[in-house]
């Protein structure tokens, strides 16, 4: 109600004129599965260095959108793709658009932690070798400890670095799977779901540093947990079958969000 | 009995779970669970029974043949036996011979000594012939020499060709009417008649006897040589008289004391055996003088493949085979294995790639023989392959194992979990990478399995190869993939159909080291997949 009055509206505006620039943008997205439908019409922003939490109940198409932004919906054989989505400006559904390069910008981190079945090192330094990115086995190793560092993983690891990745704890692997993606130096992160397979312990320690990267890295994450998305985002996306309910402000989703659904999912109705 | 269930029931409540139509549902339950754990039980065991039992017949049948049994003789080979400029032409069978009849100097008929040669393998000058050439200094002196037996003479020293009793003593005396020729044998006591028709003597008039070549042979040793009995009457006072024909002369005609004459009898008739009663005479007098010697057969494993037994050896078998899988492997492998990954990995579902997938799937189940007709059809008649080669035996039986690794690998493919995909496309790995870098390395032990259980099948595989000339009678050892060779099952399957009792053994030595190929392969095939075994 207070947000309404004057003051409010000042803060508001202030935020607007400070909001960062857009990274990537979703024009009129649809998906669909064959003959099934999944997304409807989603026109989303995903600001730099900010992360952007995508919630909505079981199968309402948030993963689906998440997939989207780096293609890896081209590898669902019946899924297709129509509307517009842009990484600064570039459509990356271009057919000129390289599908590698575009995966390079926009890493991703899935549901289950993935580890290669090789060592920790090995893992962390695949991207940056298929891609090129170190000059020498210095380089290398540069790149493996600065971004296991990055991931907070370096101190636990940093004497096993030969053995497998797939001897870590689940939370381990995780953030192994996140520091892989770092590695590359991507500009946008994907996450879906990432802590849906850890303990509390574990999750707290992944969304900590979610936050920490957030000054690096755009950040798009998928989760099932409302607490969550209020503690790690700044913008929020409400979906519900197939369909777009409400995007803003983190703040203002949890506290006046504008649709009722989104009200009633917040707040435990249903979903 | 209702006692205790109406205790019960006052104890607990009664539902549909613990009341006596339950109680017998839950009997029932246990009572399926019992028959079928007996069952599974059973099925194993009589599993094993037959395993046991197919292995056991086996390596006793083949056990005879690892070993084989030599006749050291004293060869000449001065140069006056032998010229060493003439050695090309040179009958070295006839050195052999005619050391051989140096050991028999009694025996001197035409008929005999060509009998007596027989005891020798008719290869053993090409071996001596072989062993000069690698060493020359044999020439010009007298050197003891292994010399192969006749494979008879050979399994008679194994036991294998007549039922021979130990020498017993006679507990008479013997007397002798002569030293060689027909004799006659006058026994102390009446002993040998109840003997002799024990084993199968005729009887005639008189209560005389008559051993025809139908009966157990009974030969009388005394005096240095020996009798074979032919004929036996009552003499006078309690005594018999029997007739003999000398197979060794005997040293002189002095009676022999009791105990001093020793009886063997051969239960297996003359007419019924491949031996004759001179034979094994000889054979065991070289015997007794310490000139046999039984040593590791490598004729049969070094050698290729012959007419006469003692002769025949498998490794140009095994080289074929050895050949054969190498082909089908070059072949085979990494056309299967492109194949599955393309299907599985890279190529879109849609009606073709169905169809293709069905068509494999049939291929594996098509009769091997249809293959080589194929293989007849298309690489010997359309290409003009060379008949009988390893090379298109290779490609036939590759035809045949190419859907069983295509199947294999495919399957092993899909059990790469997708996730691992996902995290090397997600951090940009293209299509190939991924594949190359993560899943195929994640399939690889179950490729390899899948592989080698197809060569396993490929190896033991006759059928197709009959139809493109592998089956042909090849001596020499295969020395490349274009020469005419045969394969380890052929070769089984050849000597099985050959009459020589020589040849029933290596049968099954035979079969024994295609099982042992089978069992390494196999044990390869485990190892890989424990040494790759990746768990994620």
């Amino acid at each position: 109600m207070n947000i309404m009055t004057e003051a409010g509206v000042e803060q508001k505006l202030a935020q607007r004129t400070n909001e960062p620039p857009i990274k990537m943008k979703g024009e009129k997205v649809n998906v669909h599965y064959g003959e099934k439908r999944a997304l409807f019409d989603v026109d989303l922003d995903v600001r730099e260095n900010q992360v952007t939490a995508l919630i909505g109940p079981s199968g309402c198409g948030k993963s689906t959108f998440l997939r989207c932004l780096n293609r890896m919906n081209d590898t669902i054989d019946i899924a297709r793709v129509s509307g517009k989505i842009t990484l600064d400006g570039e459509d990356v559904y271009d057919p000129k658009i390289d599908v590698v390069e575009l995966r390079a910008r926009v890493g991703m981190v899935f549901q289950k932690p993935n580890p290669f079945p090789k060592s920790i090192y090995e893992n962390v330094a695949y991207g940056p070798r298929i891609h090129g990115l170190a000059k020498s086995k210095a380089d290398l190793d540069g790149i493996v400890e600065s971004s296991l560092k990055k991931a907070g993983l370096f101190n636990e690891v940093k004497d096993r670095l030969l053995e497998s990745g797939t001897g870590l704890s689940g939370g381990q692997q995780q953030r192994l799977c996140i520091a892989r993606a770092i590695a590359v130096s991507p500009e946008v992160i994907l996450m879906d779901e990432p802590c849906s397979a850890l303990d509390p312990i574990a999750t707290a320690r992944v969304e900590e540093l979610i936050d920490e990267l957030r000054e690096n890295y755009t950040i798009v994450i998928v989760t099932h947990s409302m607490q969550q998305a209020a503690r790690v985002s700044q913008r929020t996306a409400m979906f519900h079958l197939g369909y777009l309910v409400e995007e803003g402000a983190t703040e203002k989703m949890f506290t006046n969000p504008d649709d009722k659904r989104t009200q009633d999912y917040i707040t435990g109705r249903f979903g | 009995m209702t006692d205790a269930i109406s205790t019960l029931g006052g104890g607990r409540p009664v539902s549909i779970h613990t009341d006596d139509a339950a109680k017998a549902r839950l009997k029932t339950r246990y009572a399926a669970e019992m028959r079928f754990k007996w069952l599974g039980a059973g099925a194993v065991a009589l599993a094993g029974f037959f395993l046991v039992l197919l292995l056991s017949t086996v390596v006793t049948q083949a056990w005879p043949a690892l070993r084989m049994n030599y006749l050291m003789l004293p060869l000449d080979l001065s140069a006056a036996k032998v010229d060493p400029a003439k050695l090309d032409g040179f009958d070295f069978q006839g050195v052999i011979n005619d050391a051989l009849a140096a050991e028999f100097p009694d025996v001197t008929s035409r008929q005999d000594r060509r009998l007596l040669r027989g005891l020798i393998s008719t290869g053993a000058g090409t071996f001596l012939r072989k062993d000069i050439a690698e060493d020359p200094g044999m020439l010009g002196t007298t050197v003891d020499y292994a010399v192969p037996l006749d494979d008879f003479a050979d399994l008679y020293l194994k036991g294998l060709l007549a039922d021979v009793g130990t020498d017993e003593a006679i507990a008479t005396t013997v007397t002798p009417s002569g030293t060689t020729g027909d004799i006659e044998l006058t026994f102390g006591d009446d002993a040998m008649l109840a003997l002799a028709r024990g084993h199968g003597a005729t009887e005639g008039e008189n209560g005389a006897l008559t051993l025809t070549s139908g009966a157990a042979s009974l030969l009388v040793a005394l005096n240095g040589g020996t009798v074979k009995l032919t004929a036996l009457a009552p003499g006078d006072g309690g005594t018999v008289v029997a007739k003999g024909l000398v197979i060794e002369a005997l040293d002189s005609n002095a009676p022999a004391a009791t105990g001093q004459a020793a009886l063997r009898v051969i239960d297996t008739p003359e007419s019924s055996r491949k031996i004759s009663d001179k034979e094994i005479v000889w054979l065991d007098r070289l015997q007794s003088e310490g000139l046999t010697e039984s040593r590791f057969n490598s004729i049969f494993f070094f050698t290729g493949a012959s007419r006469e037994p003692e002769l025949a050896g498998v490794w140009g078998a095994v080289v074929g085979s050895f050949l054969t899988m190498i082909v089908t492997l070059a072949i085979a492998f990494p056309i299967g294995v492109s194949a599955a990954i393309y299907l599985e990995e890279f190529a879109p579902k849609n009606r073709l790639t169905t169809i293709i997938e069905v068509n494999i799937n049939n291929l594996a189940a098509v009769p091997s023989i249809v293959f080589g007709l194929l293989g007849l059809a298309v690489f010997l008649n359309f290409f003009g392959l060379p008949r009988s080669a390893p090379v298109v035996g290779g490609m036939v039986l590759a035809l045949m194992t190419l859907p069983i690794i295509i199947i294999a690998s495919r399957a092993s493919l899909r059990a790469v979990p997708p996730s691992i995909r996902e995290a090397a496309l997600g951090i940009g790995a293209s299509k190939v990478q991924t594949v190359f870098h993560h899943v195929l390395p994640l399939a690889m032990p179950g490729i390899m399995t899948g592989t080698i259980l197809g060569m396993a099948h490929a190896l033991g595989e006759t059928a197709p190869l009959l139809m493109i000339g592998m089956v042909a009678f090849i001596v020499d050892i295969p020395g490349g993939f274009t020469d005419p060779a045969t394969i380890l099952p052929v070769q089984i399957f050849m000597w099985a159909d050959f009459p020589e009792p020589g040849f029933q053994q290596k049968t099954s030595a035979a079969i024994l080291i295609l099982l042992a190929f089978l069992v390494i392969m196999n044990a390869i095939a485990v190892i890989l997949r424990k040494r790759f075994e990746r768990r994620w």
